[in-house]
């Protein structure tokens, strides 16, 4: 049994402690687990994405195109641009919240996202979207955009461990006085 | 993370001495032993990769287990001492962790270690994967003292990079190394030609026992075809092996070579390899090396094996290979069938999002303000390896030359030779400035030559991660010690005009420059404003929407990722913003309040 997990989005959205705490709970359930990402260049705007896989029978922490059982997607582009990765009815949460590059400010494009959820809800059988930015403010912090992705991706029964475990994991990791206000987001329901 | 095992499995090996220079895909195996470190181990950022390697050396001259981290192009750098250091060899084992970088994902260049360990004629340890790299680089200090010989250890990006759960030895299995300190001996460790004479075929009848010893060597692994009467194998390495592995799964799978130790080739197990087959295919990044020596050793034998792979094109010989691409490789060789591509809808035109330099990065404003001292004038602009290098990106555009650590102070003196009437600058990161950028100012200064050198000092490396060099006061061992002073050092080897200014004082920081480089001769000027990322944002900017006209000049000048276009208008991103002002000294209508100091 493996499951493949695919998270993607802009540096500086927190998909790389996401993808530890994933990690590290598959490792308290000794569950094997193999993961690479970028690193480096990707805190400066640029696509950030991280592999993840789970299970037995591991070679390599890269999985082929169309083997991703889910995708969690913190930035609407970023969802399209590695939705070649997931499985035929495989699942996508996705932030409907898009960023917008540099590049798009300097030559006047207003990109808005629209299309490319547009674009998703045309191929993604089992699409989940949320705003990502409407949680963050509900939640009173912008750094907990992570965590509300996360707890709606555990949510979808893909990743084989609960919410509980997860916050079990991420209250071992995080400064403790950042431990409630995650615990909050990995079950905000919007 | 692979580098992370890499550094446990050193100490588990006895290591008592680890120095490097920053250089991805190869920082974190210094950065880990320096966590680790329970103060038995010397841990250290050497100025550049050269120091480093004779540090390294110096430390295994006296029994001690020494490994020295770089990535490939740093490998260069430190070339100098190693090519003489595979003559005198050393005591106690000596790694040179070595990270290369397929793609390259962020390097220069694309060459193969495994090369430079035939160039070298160094053994050259090469893990596939983060368990495999934990053990390896402890049979590579076990060789290295029984041979007395440094040895190499390359892993690539995605080893270095990637994470697994692995299993580790008990503290109690964990090796202790003490030195048994420097034994003076003039005859053995001053190199003299007659020595290197005698060296030279010692290491060549080494080399001949190594290609014996690592055909039993249990991480080159030769493995039967699945089904019998297969006339087809693959050789392969490192990461590509577990592509393979993963192309291979639940498939009759040919003959199978993995090779773990590139230099001296397993000679006896490729022979036993390549008996009884028809063709080969060799998967590989970087060079073809698996490739060439099956080739060789083909016509060696007289065996008739078709050698397949990036000489043949049957693989692509630059970049990275992929699951997918393997995959594609293997099915094409194996003449399997592959599933067509279904016909799906393109998605639509996708963001590009190119790396940028931060909100509130010092660097856009130094640039800024040398673009805007040299409006008009035939100018130009050499940079170098860092942060910086991204200032070549529009809208700023201002780096014209970039080639390696230290170059750009060099070049521009070149440019300055033929082209007399240019305003030549060279661009240096403080960083690189004590790797390999002072040499070339005392050359500078003794030629005579005509040009600026910029120094962008933010107090840190920032590229790789925030390490600390000798401006920066602290080291890897925990001490605070008095920092080398740029402007002393830039003074002290003749250099008569050095001025320092905040870049983010844009004023201040345009007179200076116009001031400066009008002046003849060599003359430096040191931007000095911390990398943002270390520094507690300031509050940001507020737009003034009755003042604005949205002539977007902050937008078009800076191109900072802290300033976006809002429903057609100028806004503020706060979640980016770094409060660093220079919107507000930029824009012509003084709409941008700055947050901080209203």
């Amino acid at each position: 049994m493996q499951t493949n997990i695919l998270i993607c989005g802009v540096g500086g959205q927190g998909i790389v402690l996401t993808s530890k705490l994933i990690a590290a709970t598959a490792m308290a359930n000794h569950i094997p687990v193999m993961s690479a990402e970028t690193i480096g260049m990707a805190q400066k705007g640029g696509s950030v994405f991280s592999f993840l896989r789970l299970g037995d029978d591991l070679h390599c922490p890269m999985f082929p195109e169309k083997t991703a059982d889910i995708l969690i997607g913190f930035e609407p582009a970023e969802a399209v641009r590695m939705l070649p990765y997931l499985k035929d009815g495989g699942s996508v949460v996705v932030n409907t919240h898009p960023i917008m590059p540099v590049t798009a400010a300097l030559s006047g494009s207003d990109y808005t996202g629209q299309e490319m959820i547009g674009y998703l809800r045309r191929h993604v059988e089992h699409l989940v979207m949320t705003d990502g930015d409407a949680a963050c403010k509900a939640l009173g912090s912008p750094k907990v955009l992570n965590m509300v992705m996360l707890g709606l991706a555990i949510r979808q029964n893909v990743i084989p461990f609960s919410l509980e475990d997860i916050d079990k994991t991420m209250r071992a990791t995080v400064k403790p006085q950042f431990a409630e206000l995650n615990s909050q987001a990995l079950r905000y329901e919007g | 993370m692979g580098n992370a095992a890499i550094a446990r499995g050193a100490m588990a090996a006895g290591l008592n001495l680890v120095c490097g220079y920053p250089g991805t895909p190869s920082t974190e195996v210094l950065e880990t032993a320096a966590k680790a470190n329970d103060g038995s181990l010397y841990v250290e950022w050497s100025v550049n990769e050269k120091a480093a390697l004779e540090l390294g050396a110096g430390a295994a001259y006296c029994g001690a287990r020494s490994m020295v981290t770089m990535k490939q192009v740093g490998l260069n750098v430190a070339s100098d001492p190693l090519m003489s250091l595979a003559y005198i060899g050393v005591k106690g084992g000596m790694v040179i962790l070595v990270a290369d970088d397929p793609g390259p994902i962020s390097s220069q260049t694309e060459q193969d270690t495994r090369s430079f360990a035939a160039y070298s004629k160094l053994p050259c340890f090469d893990p596939s994967s983060v368990q495999e790299a934990y053990d390896m680089i402890q049979d590579a200090f076990a060789y290295s003292e029984q041979y007395h010989t440094p040895v190499l250890f390359r892993p690539t990006t995605r080893v270095c990079h990637g994470y697994a759960s692995i299993t580790v030895r008990d503290e109690a299995e964990c090796l202790k190394n003490k030195p048994e300190g420097f034994v003076k001996d003039a005859s053995k460790w001053v190199i003299f030609p007659r020595l290197s004479y005698q060296a030279h075929i010692n290491i060549e009848a080494r080399n001949v026992e190594l290609q014996h010893v690592f055909s039993q060597y249990t991480r080159n692994t030769l493995t039967p075809a699945v089904a019998a009467g297969c006339r087809k194998g693959i050789a392969t390495h490192g990461i590509s092996s577990t592509y393979t592995a993963e192309a291979l799964k639940g498939k009759d799978a040919p003959k199978l070579l993995k090779i773990a130790t590139p230099f001296p080739f397993p000679e006896d197990m490729a022979v036993e390899f390549l008996q009884g087959l028809d063709e080969v295919l060799c998967i590989e990044e970087l060079d073809p090396v698996i490739e060439r020596e099956l080739t060789y050793l083909c016509g060696k034998h007289h065996l008739n094996v078709n050698i397949r792979g990036k000489l043949t094109h049957d693989v692509k010989n630059a970049g990275e290979n992929t699951c997918a691409s393997v995959a594609a490789d293997i099915a094409n060789f194996m003449g399997w069938d592959t599933a067509k591509p279904q016909e799906t809808e393109a998605p639509p035109a996708l963001p590009v999002r190119p790396p940028v330099l931060c909100a509130g990065c010092p660097h856009r404003a130094s640039f800024y303000a040398v673009k805007q001292a040299m409006k008009g004038k035939k100018a130009v602009f050499c940079g170098d390896i860092g942060c910086y290098t991204l200032g070549n990106a529009m809208p700023l555009d201002m780096v014209d030359t970039c080639l390696c650590m230290g170059a750009g102070v060099n070049i521009t003196q070149g440019i300055g030779r033929i082209e007399p009437d240019t305003t030549c600058f060279a661009f240096v990161g403080d960083s690189t400035f004590f790797a390999s950028a002072i040499t070339g100012a005392v050359n500078a200064v003794y030629n005579q030559a005509n040009m600026t050198l910029v120094v962008l000092d933010n107090s840190t490396t920032a590229m790789t991660g925030h390490q600390p060099h000798p401006g920066t006061g602290r080291t890897m061992m925990g001490q605070v010690v008095d920092k080398v002073s740029i402007e002393a050092v830039l003074k002290g080897v003749g250099v008569k005009t050095v001025e320092t200014v905040n870049p983010l004082d844009l004023k201040a920081a345009i007179d200076t420059v116009q001031r400066v480089a009008a002046e003849d001769g060599v003359k430096a000027i040191i931007f000095k404003s911390p990398c943002a990322v270390l520094i507690k944002p300031e509050k940001p900017p507020v737009i003034d929407a009755d003042k604005c006209r949205q002539c977007k000049r902050c937008i078009t000048q800076l191109g900072c990722p802290g300033i976006v276009l809002k429903d057609g208008k100028v806004a503020i991103e706060q979640a980016l913003c770094a409060g660093c002002g220079l919107c507000a000294q930029v824009c012509p209508f003084e709409a941008i309040s700055e947050g901080g100091k209203d």
